[in-house]
């Protein structure tokens, strides 16, 4: 009898790329819902057009690049690149922002650099920055979360406002837009008021919520909750999210002992912007991370220390997708230098000449 | 008394579905002796034996067919009794799937012994004795190594092995014949230990089972009670794949890692498979060679899954037709497990020392696509080398093989963990096998350019040398001719009257010089010898 031949292992196994994706994507549902209720329907019109501008990105380069379209446009990655730029915006940018990012995300960021597992940066984190570069003033327009001064825009309206610009007719920008807590601090900061004078400001202390930014603390919250599960499932590597979230927490304690009146406390770093979505979603991304245990940590705590640095000195309100770019930068060289030691093997003995030959080649 | 004791961990690993217990329902079935046995003159690793037998002889069962042609290697012994009938290439097992010298035996249905030598007291014997019959019976590794075992307990006079280790483990799912071995000849592996530790002197043995062989655990363990052996115990491991491999179940037992460039026994460690010990018994005490072992003949692809005894060259056919034949979706035919073994095209093969398990699957479902690596990490998760594969994957595929090497490449044992757990299902062992294959090629070519160039180097060297000493004769014979020319001139002109002289006459006169001359010499010898041979004489006298 004739038999088919094949390489070891032969036992068939079920993981698979998509179902990794489309877990993680899953843990983002609840966090997301809490930025719809907070933010309003923005969050969602942001998501569903990321989703399909993405999408067809995919398809579009794919094609180009001659490359199958069923395992591709399907493999979640896409998704989530869109979801997580999505969140990243603010939920009135114009439509064509919106677009802007997503497309230079999967166009460029992605398929330039060779598709799935080749691109060395988070595509989301670089449409997130070419937005932020070109378009400062269309990323101002954050609404403000759902208090009892203000109202949500139906979803009509938020449509309107994000395809045609209309506003509705009794209100300005000024009305619907606000800045966003962590802007608020470092701009009263600037004008010489103390912490403890912002948070309890008349007109604009009430974003501040009991740990951070009002509803960004649930909105974190959220995060942390499902990213912890993903972590306890094995989906996504503790240690990246933990050096993250570590890395603040040192640097805003030690600096908030330092001078507790101009630096804000640990409680509101993590629990306002986008610190837990980032440390659990987006820095976890595998492609463009560190893959070693130790590198790992390295990778997370770098991170941390960009945010917290790029939040309280930058120009910027948040420092978030220029920390991951930065550490997306550093990952092959901590890869290199981090490799863990191999069985039978002394500590002390990993050649690292190859890498300064491949230099000079 | 088992579970007193403390393990440790290897990095990694996996937890597979057994599969084994559709194989261990029945007691392991004695094969029926086939017609034809095909025996492969190569079935170890080292060096093939040397014939010692013709086409159309008649041989004795465990007669040797081969013997050992150097140290690392191994003698083939005659099956069963019968007739050579052919000695060709013919295909083998393997995974090249090439075809290697084998011997054909056409039984003759009386399984006649060739006289054997059995040993009663194996403890009046030197170590060093007992080695040559280890080596004499034909014994390999039977973990599926096959290395031989007469050089593997030769641990050398500075070796100081303190732990025999005997590798009862059998981790990778589906097989069982260890199992089974272990259950039903629990006396003679841990007689095949007692020996082992006499030869290597070891301080204590330690007999590793997985957890999920209860039975053979609790037969062994029996079997020492019984004896009260106190130096030899038997340890349940956890059922951690690929705990059976041997740097894996040092490290479990022992906490020791073996140096990526060393041996065990540089730890003061032995591994030895069970089944191995066994033989070991047989050939000391029944004075039998190693002509047959246990295979697991399993798998959803056959009907009646078994552990059978078979003779070493019967072929795989008859074993699965014995064991009930094959189901109708019968696919794949795997020799060895289902993480490490390899795929058969026909089973129109003999079994060989190695050969610990068939394992036949049926149709597949259909496998997704390899997607692109996601630097996931799971797989360094699993890596009982502590590896990174994703790295080796990607530095292998684009062929930058210094790197691969970097991240220790040759230190992978090709389990397959990594590859089990990809979310991308790259077929990554497949990666590292060519990667260190191109290695292995480039360091080939590279030592044959060596070679190549040396020889260049001495050829030219020896032409130069060859066109210098020609160079030197022209010159000295062209120096020794002008001087004679020289010498002519000189001569003509110390005599112009010769020179007018009828040449035939000179000629004449020459040569009656050359006598005249020659006579004078030799009349000057003569003198000259009659006159040292009287100071000769003066001499003796006066030292008289």
């Amino acid at each position: 009898m004739q038999f088919k031949t094949a390489s070891s292992p032969h036992i068939a196994q079920h993981n698979s790329v998509q179902s990794v994706m489309y877990k993680v994507l899953l843990a983002m549902i609840p966090g997301t819902i809490a930025m719809i209720v907070w933010f309003g329907w923005g969050v969602l019109v942001n998501i569903i057009l990321a989703s399909v501008v993405a999408l067809s990105c995919e398809a579009l380069m794919l094609t180009l690049r001659k490359r199958p379209l069923k395992p591709y446009l399907f493999d979640g990655s896409a998704l989530l690149t869109a979801a997580l730029l999505a969140l990243a915006l603010p939920q009135l940018a114009p439509w064509w922002l919106t677009l802007i990012g997503t497309a230079f995300a999967i166009i460029v960021a992605k398929h330039l650099y060779g598709g799935l597992g080749f691109n060395p940066f988070n595509p989301a984190m670089v449409g997130y920055v070419v937005v932020i570069i070109s378009f400062p003033k269309e990323m101002t327009h954050w609404v403000p979360p759902l208090l009892e001064d203000y109202t949500l825009l139906t979803f009509t309206e938020t449509v309107r406002v994000i395809f045609l610009g209309e506003l509705p007719l009794t209100y300005g920008w000024d009305a619907i837009t606000m800045a966003t807590p962590l802007d608020t601090i470092k701009t009263q900061l600037g004008l010489e008021l103390s912490i403890n004078e912002i948070e309890t400001h008349k007109s604009y202390g009430s974003m501040f919520g009991s740990v951070g930014g009002f509803g960004w603390e649930w909105v974190n919250g959220l995060f942390l909750a499902t990213g912890l599960y993903l972590c306890i499932k094995g989906i996504i590597d503790w240690r990246i999210p933990a050096g993250v979230i570590a890395a603040i927490l040192i640097l805003s304690n030690l600096f908030a002992l330092y001078d507790y009146a101009s630096f804000t406390p640990p409680t509101f770093h993590l629990f306002s912007g986008g610190i837990m979505l980032a440390a659990f979603f987006i820095a976890t991304d595998p492609v463009t991370a560190a893959t070693t245990t130790k590198g790992r940590w390295l990778y997370g705590a770098g991170i941390g220390v960009f945010i917290y640095i790029i939040r309280t000195w930058g120009s910027y309100p948040d420092g978030i997708a220029f920390a991951v770019i930065l550490m997306n930068m550093a990952a092959p060289l901590l890869d290199y230098y981090t490799m863990p030691r191999a069985f039978g093997h002394r500590w002390n003995e990993f050649p690292h000449h190859h890498l300064g030959d491949k230099d000079e080649e | 008394m088992s579970n007193s004791r403390h393990l440790w961990h290897f990095h990694g690993g996996l937890k597979l579905p057994g599969n084994k217990t559709i194989s261990t329902s029945t007691p392991i079935a004695q094969a029926l002796l086939p017609k034809r046995l095909v025996v492969p003159v190569q079935q170890h690793i080292g060096e093939a034996g040397q014939l010692q037998v013709k086409v159309g002889e008649s041989v004795l069962k465990g007669q040797i067919l081969a013997q050992a042609s150097s140290y690392v290697s191994a003698p083939i012994h005659a099956p069963s009794s019968g007739k050579i009938i052919e000695i060709d290439e013919l295909p083998v097992p393997h995974p090249s799937g090439l075809n290697a010298l084998s011997i054909v035996i056409e039984t003759d249905g009386e399984d006649k012994w060739t006289e054997l030598s059995p040993l009663h007291h194996p403890n009046t014997k030197s170590p060093a004795e007992l080695r040559q019959l280890i080596r004499r019976a034909g014994i390999v590794g039977l973990g599926g190594a096959t290395f031989p075992t007469a050089v593997k307990v030769n641990t050398g006079p500075q070796a100081n092995i303190d732990t025999l280790i005997m590798n009862g483990a059998e981790c990778e799912p589906s097989i069982s014949c260890d199992d089974m071995l272990m259950r039903s000849y629990a006396r003679e592996v841990v007689s095949g230990c007692e020996l082992i530790q006499y030869i290597v002197s070891a301080k204590h043995c330690l007999i590793a089972v997985e957890d999920n062989k209860p039975e053979a655990i609790a037969a062994i363990h029996e079997v020492i009670n019984e004896k009260s052996l106190h130096t030899i115990e038997v340890v349940a491991i956890p059922t951690i794949y690929p705990t059976g491999g041997e740097k894996q179940l040092i490290k479990v037992l022992t906490q020791k890692e073996v140096p990526s460039d060393g041996f065990p026994s540089d730890i003061g460690v032995l591994v030895q498979n069970v089944g191995t010990a066994v033989a070991i018994h047989k050939a000391i005490y029944l004075g039998q060679p190693l002509i047959s072992r246990i295979i697991t003949v399993t798998g959803e692809g056959v009907l009646q899954p078994q552990n059978m005894e078979a003779l070493i060259g019967t072929p795989i056919s008859e074993l699965i037709e014995q064991s009930g034949g094959y189901h109708k979706d019968a696919a794949k035919l795997i020799m060895g497990g289902p993480m490490m073994g390899f795929t058969l095209q026909t089973d129109h093969l003999p079994i060989t020392k190695a050969c610990n398990c068939l394992l036949v699957e049926n149709t597949p479902e259909q496998t997704p696509e390899a997607m692109p690596c996601i630097r996931c990490g799971a797989c360094a998760t699993v890596c009982p080398a502590q590896l990174l594969p994703q790295q080796l994957y990607w530095h292998a595929s684009s062929k930058n093989f210094d790197l691969v090497q970097d991240y220790h490449l040759f230190d992978c044992i090709e389990c397959g963990c990594c590859n089990h757990v990809c979310p991308s299902q790259i077929p990554l062992v497949q990666y590292y096998r060519f990667a260190k294959t191109e290695i292995w090629n480039q360091e080939r070519d590279r030592i044959k350019s060596d070679h190549a160039r040396i020889r260049h180097d001495f050829r030219q060297e020896r032409l130069d040398r060859e066109k210098k000493e020609r160079d030197e004769k022209l010159r000295k014979k062209k120096e020794l001719l002008a001087k004679k020319k020289l010498a002519e001139a000189a001569a003509k002109e110390s005599d112009g009257s010769v020179a007018e002289v009828d040449p035939k006459k000179a000629a004449i006169e020459a040569a009656m010089k050359r006598v005249k001359d020659k006579k004078a010499a030799q009349k000057i010898d003569k003198e000259d010898a009659a006159a040292s041979a009287s100071k000769n004489t003066n001499e003796k006298i006066t030292h008289k």
